[in-house]
């Protein structure tokens, strides 16, 4: 309490109706953005599939996703007989909270982030691991076949892609000193080189380091062709079998936050963030006008990857769960240890 | 309140684990990779299965027993509905037993049709089971692929025969009504337009590392095991053996065309499914020979009866359908209803050796061979 009065004291005292006006913003953006990716990712699907996609509802159907939100509000949450209603009910609450905190540490622009955390990318991380969590917890609970065969490959893949993730970043974090995604971003102004994906000289292989994050982060959003948590043509609908209305709504929401804030942190980590890589072409233009620019160029990368994203899905068969874990333990980690260590003597050794 | 051991076994909705725990999971008959009201009964260890027992009779529409009480005319659609994906080889089947049985001279221009027809229907066929099962693998686009040129094969059919799905185009002694030249035409445009698109679902599906990782050597089926359980079409000859009814017992005018039977040693589903991508390959060929030989002249045979009276007699006719050979036996006592009628489905054997192979398998896997398998269930059970 004394802490949080110290806060309140201090200069920028604000910085709680900062981070609470964050969070009204974040969960409307959440909101939002789910519903319209998922009528992007429709499109996408359709133009991929040679097909229209929606087109009823709304000019191109882009009125699509509010009416899919009526039906799901209107639907009942039935709780299945001899479920765990405390669990079954909670899991969809703690997933869409674990993803909306993870967005109180993105940073969205140079003046555009809703707190400077030191270490916000491990409060990502921290975040993120209660979506697997939550998932199984859910199939758990629902007391379904499918769900428990399910909330088991969530555990073990899981597992399985967090490690190489885990070494992913740490290679990144030797790379910049700092754990605070704002100052990430910071070191990687300038040209475009100094993004970090082009940082050859402190690590030769941040190409596939980047790649290695890709793949974890597809398989840590469940999703194709690692969606073995739901894997509708095997699992029914796997985890989220027994869900039904909004309760299933929020998982579904949940994972597109999941997807923001996954290619968010690529674009923080190695895209380099806001900034357009035009060297000092932000400090001369006006300060409202450089935020701006910023803002765009950082959406403008989350987009194109969040595109990769819907288009491997549409374009890929599942893996066997097997394979992610044999690509996870043969490929990924041997891979990612390597750059760790080319990293690490790069740039302490020499 | 802390419970007795006894007390906490008595309340637990789950069994307390034992190394050799096993649950039951029941895979259909609403389940999406059963593709139709299949039912598997699976006895599960972890995500493996023990024993997986197919339970067939959801759709049972008793077609051999109408065979029975309906005459030879009126059966006919009957057998277009049995595996209605590939309907032509079915109706081709029966008016080819009564063909036989009643020795009905076939004018050439009808036998060539009938070729025509027939693989185009293979080749639509193999595209839906191509398409079905990649979706059981995940990948949600190529079946819309293949369902955009099986429009092209059934835009054809309907402008022949009306029908779409379940064509009854055939007739004793013929066929319903000639072709034009919008259907030769057409025909004759889509060959080619197949071809190109087969190369793209060679990069696109084929070469996927994902797709291959898949398949390949999943779902082995022996030799032996396709002799025990009579296994037939392309999962026969993905497992090595030289079995097409087509060459084996020819029919029709099948004799007269220049195409091999695809062959594949590897036993495994990606044989398998390479059995049906080269089948396509050799249909195109079969059309493209039988669309420029094809002749001039009457396309059903005159004076067939109205109301066929088949000699007393037992007699079979056997067609190689998309999913394998199918064989109707027919036993007449002279009437104009069959006394007996036995159709002989290829889906019904490929299924019955599901569960032997299917042991010890992984789930996904275990789909994956059951999709290989291309099965359409209203043809396990009649």
């Amino acid at each position: 309490m004394s802490h949080l009065l110290e806060i309140l004291g201090q200069e920028p005292y604000w910085s709680f109706v900062r981070i609470g006006l964050f969070l009204v913003g974040v969960a409307s953006f959440v909101g939002a953005n789910a519903a319209y990716l998922v009528w992007c990712e429709r499109k996408i699907a359709a133009y991929v599939q040679r097909r229209p996609g929606p087109m009823e509802v709304g000019p191109q159907g882009l009125l699509q996703p509010i009416a899919d939100a009526f039906k799901l509000f209107a639907k009942q949450v039935l709780v299945p007989p001899g479920a765990d209603a405390l669990l079954f009910r909670l899991a969809p609450v703690l997933i869409m909270t674990a993803a909306m905190l993870s967005f109180v540490a993105i940073p969205y622009g140079a003046a555009l982030s809703p707190t400077s955390i030191d270490l916000g990318l491990l409060a990502v991380f921290a975040f993120a691991s209660i979506n697997v969590m939550a998932l199984m917890l859910g199939a758990w609970a629902s007391r379904n076949k499918f769900a428990i065969i399910s909330a088991a490959r969530v555990v073990s893949q899981n597992i399985a892609y967090e490690i190489p993730m885990l070494l992913t970043i740490v290679t990144i974090v030797l790379m910049s000193g700092t754990m605070n995604l704002g100052e990430i971003v910071t070191k990687q102004g300038g040209w475009i080189w100094h993004w970090n994906i082009f940082q050859w000289q402190h690590n030769p292989l941040v190409v596939l380091s980047f790649l290695t994050f890709f793949i974890c982060m597809l398989a840590e959003t469940n999703r194709a062709p690692f969606d073995m948590a739901e894997s509708e043509s095997e699992l029914v609908a796997g985890a989220f079998t027994e869900y039904a209305g909004m309760s299933f709504g929020v998982f579904f929401m949940a994972e597109y936050a999941n997807i923001v804030i996954g290619c968010s942190l690529a674009t923080v980590l190695f895209l380099g963030g806001w900034n357009l890589g035009l060297g000092s072409f932000l400090a001369s233009v006006p300060a409202w006008a450089g935020a701006l620019i910023g803002l765009g160029a950082f959406f403008a990368k989350l987009y194109a990857l969040i595109f990769t994203v819907i288009w491997i899905r549409w374009t890929f068969p599942r893996t066997q769960f097997y394979g992610l874990l044999n690509l996870s333990w043969k490929i990924l980690i041997p891979v990612s240890l390597v750059t760790l260590w080319v990293t690490s003597f790069l740039l302490k050794v020499i | 309140m802390l419970l007795t051991k006894e007390q906490a076994l008595a309340r637990s909705t789950h069994s307390v684990g034992g190394p050799n725990e096993t649950f039951v999971l029941n895979l259909g008959p609403q389940h999406p990779a059963t593709h139709g009201v299949l039912r598997v009964k699976l006895t599960m260890d972890g995500e493996f299965i023990q024993r997986a027992e197919p339970v067939c009779g959801y759709i049972h529409r008793m077609h051999e027993k109408m065979g029975e009480n309906r005459n030879y005319t009126q059966f006919l659609p009957n057998t277009s509905r049995l595996d209605y994906l590939s309907a032509m080889q079915y109706t081709h089947a029966w008016v080819g037993v009564v063909e036989k049985a009643c020795k009905i001279e076939v004018p050439e221009r009808a036998e060539y049709i009938r070729v025509i027809t027939s693989e185009l229907n293979r080749i639509a066929s193999h595209l839906v089971g191509w398409g079905a099962w990649v979706m059981d693998l995940g990948g949600f686009t190529p079946i819309l692929y293949a369902f955009d040129d099986r429009e092209k094969i059934l835009d054809l059919m309907e402008h022949i025969c009306g029908a779409r799905l379940t064509f009854c185009y055939y007739r004793f002694g013929g066929v319903a009504n000639d072709v034009d030249d919008v259907f030769v035409q057409g025909t004759k445009d889509f060959v080619p337009y197949m071809r190109e698109r087969m190369k793209m679902y060679k990069k696109l599906v084929t070469e996927n590392i994902i797709l291959r990782k898949r398949i390949e050597g999943i779902g082995m089926i022996s030799q032996d095991m396709c002799r025990r359980y009579g296994a037939c079409g392309p999962v026969l000859r993905g497992s090595g053996i030289n079995y097409d009814v087509r060459r084996a017992e020819p029919y029709s005018i099948y004799k007269r065309f220049d195409y091999e039977i695809p062959v594949y040693h590897e036993c495994d589903s990606m044989a398998r499914y390479l059995v049906r991508m080269d089948e396509i390959e050799q249909s195109l060929r079969i059309i493209e020979q039988a669309i420029a030989a094809m002749p001039e002249g009457p396309f059903v045979a005159p004076k067939v009866p109205k109301i066929v009276k088949v000699p007393a007699g037992d007699y079979t006719y056997a067609t190689e359908a998309a999913r394998g050979r199918f064989m109707i036996r027919l036993v007449s006592d002279g009437s104009d209803t069959p006394y007996r009628v036995k159709l002989r489905t290829p889906c019904l054997a490929n299924l019955s050796l599901f569960e032997e192979s299917s042991a010890g398998m992984l789930l996904p896997d275990a789909l994956a061979f059951m999709g290989s398998l291309d099965l359409v269930i209203p043809d396990i059970d009649r």
